[in-house]
C-alpha cells in the first residue's frame, strides 16, 4: 500500500475509534443532526411524491362538462355534436353517468356511501380539450358552455394542476430553505463537536507536532471525525424519513383513493439519497475544517 | 551540529531566560547542559527544535538557521531530531508499541519497516516484551525508557533529552544514562539537559546560570 492511502486509513480508523469512543457523546451529535437533516429530506422525499403524482395525473388543461341529474340521454347527445362542431374544440370525450356510478363503486372507501344513495348521483359528463389550452383561452370556452341548456357546471380542470404546481413550487423553495437553515446547524453541531475533540486530543496534537507532523496529518483525523458525523447524521435522516414512509403509505393511500387518485407514497430514490449523504458528510467537513482554522495552534 | 550565535531569549512580558549564548556542538559529540531550576535549559533545546524562536542571534542545527526556518518546514527539521522530553509526554490511551510507532506514521513509513523497527527500537531499551502494555502499567524507568525508544526510532542523528533521570532512583538513572552511552557510541550527537553530570563522564560540559553560559 501506498504511504498516503496508509495515512488516510490509520486517520478514518482513528477517527472511528475516537467516535466509539465516546459512543454516548457520538449518538447524541448523530441524533441531533440525522433529526435537523430528517426535515429537508422529508420534505424533499414530499416534494418528489407529489411531482410524480402530477406527473400522472393530466398535466394537459381540461374542462370538464356536466350535465344537469335530470338530463335525458337525448340532451347529452345533443351537447356532445354540439360540442364536436364548436370552434376551438380539440377532442371531446363522454362519460356517462353509468360509468362514472360503477367507477366510483370500485372504491372500498366510497361503495357505502354511493349504495345507501336512492339512484344514481352522477350526472353524464364530458371531458373537454381545447385546441388552445392557455388559461384565457380555457376560461373563455368555459364561460361560453355554461350558457348552454342542461349544462349544470362547467369546470376547468388545469385550475387544480395549476394550484399544485404552485404548491409544488413552494415546498421546493421551503426544502431548499430548510435545507440551507439547518445544514448552517449541522455545520455548527460539527464545528463544536471537534472542538471538543481538539480539546480531548490536546496532549496527543501536541506531541505530534513535537515528533514532526505537518498540519496534514493532524488535520486529517478530525476531518474524518467531521465527515462520519455527517454521513452518521444522514443514515439517521435517511432512516427516519424511510420509516415515516412505511408509516404514512397506508393512510395516505387510503386519502388518495377518496380523491380517485393511485399514490403510493416512496422513499427517497437513489439520486436524492446520494444527495443527502453526500450533503450531509460535506456539512461535517466544513464544520470541522472551520472548527480546526480556529482552535488548532501552531508550535 | 549545533551552533549557537549570541543567542537570546527574552519570553513577554520581560523575562530573559537566555542572554547572548554561544557554543557549539561537534558532530558525534555528547554535552550535558547543567544549572539551577529556571537557569534556561529547557529553553535551550527548544531553540534547538525550534519551538520556541530565539528574540536575538541565530541557531544553527546541520548548518540550518532552525529560527528563520517556515511554519511549513519545522516538521522535517524535527523528524531529524530525537527528544525526550522533560514532562515525557507519552500519550497513555495508546500502547507502548503504538507510542513508538507515532513518529514513523508521521514520516509516512510503510506498516511492515516501521512494525521491525518499533521492535528495534524497543529491544534496545529493554521494552521488547512489553509493546502491548499499556504507559500506565510502567514504572518510571520504564516509562523513561519508552520515551527514549520513541525519541530514536526514527534514528536521528541528534538526540535532544531534558532531564531524562529527574524523578529516577539512582540505580534506574544509571541504567537510562547507559542507554544514551550505547546511542553515543553508535555515533549519535546527544545534548542532554540534567542536574546529574556525574551519570555522563566524559560528557562535555556547559553550565548554565541564570540563561548565561558560565566557563
Ligand atoms: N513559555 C514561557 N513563558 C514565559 N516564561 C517562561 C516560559 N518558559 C520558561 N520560562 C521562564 O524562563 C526561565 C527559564 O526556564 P527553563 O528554560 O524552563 O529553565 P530550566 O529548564 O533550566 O528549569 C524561567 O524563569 C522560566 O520561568
Ligand atoms: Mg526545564
Amino acid at each position: 500500500m501506498k504511504a498516503w492511502v496508509v495515512g488516510h486509513r490509520d486517520a478514518a480508523l482513528l477517527a472511528l475509534r475516537r467516535l466509539a469512543g465516546a459512543p454516548v457523546n457520538s449518538l447524541l451529535s448523530l441524533l441531533a443532526i440525522g433529526v435537523a437533516l430528517t426535515l429537508p429530506a422529508g420534505g424533499q422525499m414530499l416534494v418528489a411524491n407529489a411531482l410524480h403524482l402530477a406527473g400522472t395525473t393530466s398535466a394537459v388543461p381540461q374542462i370538464s362538462v356536466f350535465m344537469a341529474a335530470s338530463a335525458e340521454r337525448r340532451a347529452a347527445s345533443e351537447i356532445e355534436s354540439r360540442l364536436g362542431k364548436y370552434g376551438g374544440v380539440k377532442q371531446v370525450q363522454f362519460l356517462p353517468r353509468e360509468e362514472t356510478l360503477a367507477r366510483m363503486k370500485g372504491n372500498p372507501g366510497l361503495r357505502d356511501v354511493i349504495e345507501a344513495l336512492p339512484g344514481n348521483p352522477f350526472p353524464d359528463a364530458f371531458i373537454v380539450t381545447a385546441t388552445d389550452d392557455r388559461p384565457e383561452a380555457m376560461e373563455k370556452l368555459a364561460q361560453e358552455f355554461r350558457q348552454w341548456p342542461k349544462v349544470e357546471h362547467v369546470q376547468l380542470d388545469s385550475a387544480w394542476v395549476r394550484r399544485l404546481d404552485a404548491l409544488l413550487k413552494l415546498g421546493r423553495t421551503a426544502t431548499i430553505l430548510l435545507g440551507t437553515l439547518l445544514g448552517v446547524g449541522l455545520i455548527a453541531i460539527s464545528f463544536g463537536s471537534i472542538r471538543m475533540q481538539i480539546l480531548m486530543h490536546r496532549a496527543e496534537i501536541e506531541v505530534s507536532q513535537l515528533l514532526g507532523a505537518t498540519d496534514g496529518f493532524i488535520r486529517r483525523p478530525f476531518l474524518y471525525y467531521g465527515v462520519l458525523l455527517g454521513l452518521g447524521g444522514g443514515i439517521v435522516a435517511w432512516l427516519l424519513v424511510g420509516a415515516a414512509t412505511w408509516w404514512l403509505r397506508a393512510p395516505l393511500g387510503e386519502l388518495a383513493r377518496l380523491y380517485d387518485l393511485s399514490l403510493v407514497l416512496h422513499t427517497l430514490d437513489a439520486r436524492d439519497s446520494s444527495l443527502l449523504l453526500g450533503f450531509a458528510g460535506c456539512l461535517g467537513w466544513t464544520g470541522a475544517t472551520i472548527s480546526l482554522r480556529q482552535h488548532l495552534q501552531p508550535l | 551540529m549545533i551552533r549557537f550565535d549570541r543567542v537570546s531569549k527574552r519570553y513577554p512580558p520581560g523575562l530573559d531566560a537566555l542572554s547572548d549564548l554561544s557554543f557549539e556542538v561537534a558532530e558525534r559529540e555528547m554535552a550535558i547542559v547543567s544549572g539551577h531550576s529556571g537557569a534556561g535549559k529547557s529553553t535551550l533545546l527548544k531553540l534547538i527544535a525550534a519551538v520556541e524562536k530565539p528574540t536575538g542571534g541565530a541557531v544553527l542545527v546541520g548548518g540550518q538557521n532552525v529560527g528563520g526556518l517556515a511554519r511549513s518546514a519545522l516538521p522535517y527539521l524535527r523528524r531529524r531530531i530525537g527528544m525526550v522530553f522533560q514532562d515525557q509526554k507519552l500519550l497513555f490511551d495508546r500502547s507502548v508499541f503504538e507510542n513508538v510507532l507515532l513518529p514513523l506514521s508521521i514520516a509516512g513509513f510503510p506498516p511492515r519497516d516501521a512494525a521491525q523497527r518499533v521492535r528495534a527500537a524497543l529491544d534496545k531499551v529493554g521494552l521488547a516484551t512489553r509493546e502491548k502494555a499499556l504507559p500506565i502499567m510502567l514504572s518510571g524507568g520504564e516509562q523513561q525508557r519508552l520515551a527514549i525508544a520513541r525519541a530514536v526510532v526514527g534514528r536521528p542523528n541528534l538526540l535532544l533529552a531534558d532531564e531524562p533521570t529527574a524523578h529516577l532512583d539512582r540505580d534506574t538513572a544509571a541504567d537510562v544514562a547507559r542507554i544514551f552511552h550505547q546511542f553515543h557510541d553508535v555515533g549519535v550527537t546527544i545534548l542532554i539537559a540534567t542536574y546529574a553530570g556525574e551519570l555522563f563522564p566524559g560528557a562535555r560540559r556547559l553550565r548554565l546560570d541564570h540563561g548565561k553560559l558560565m566557563a
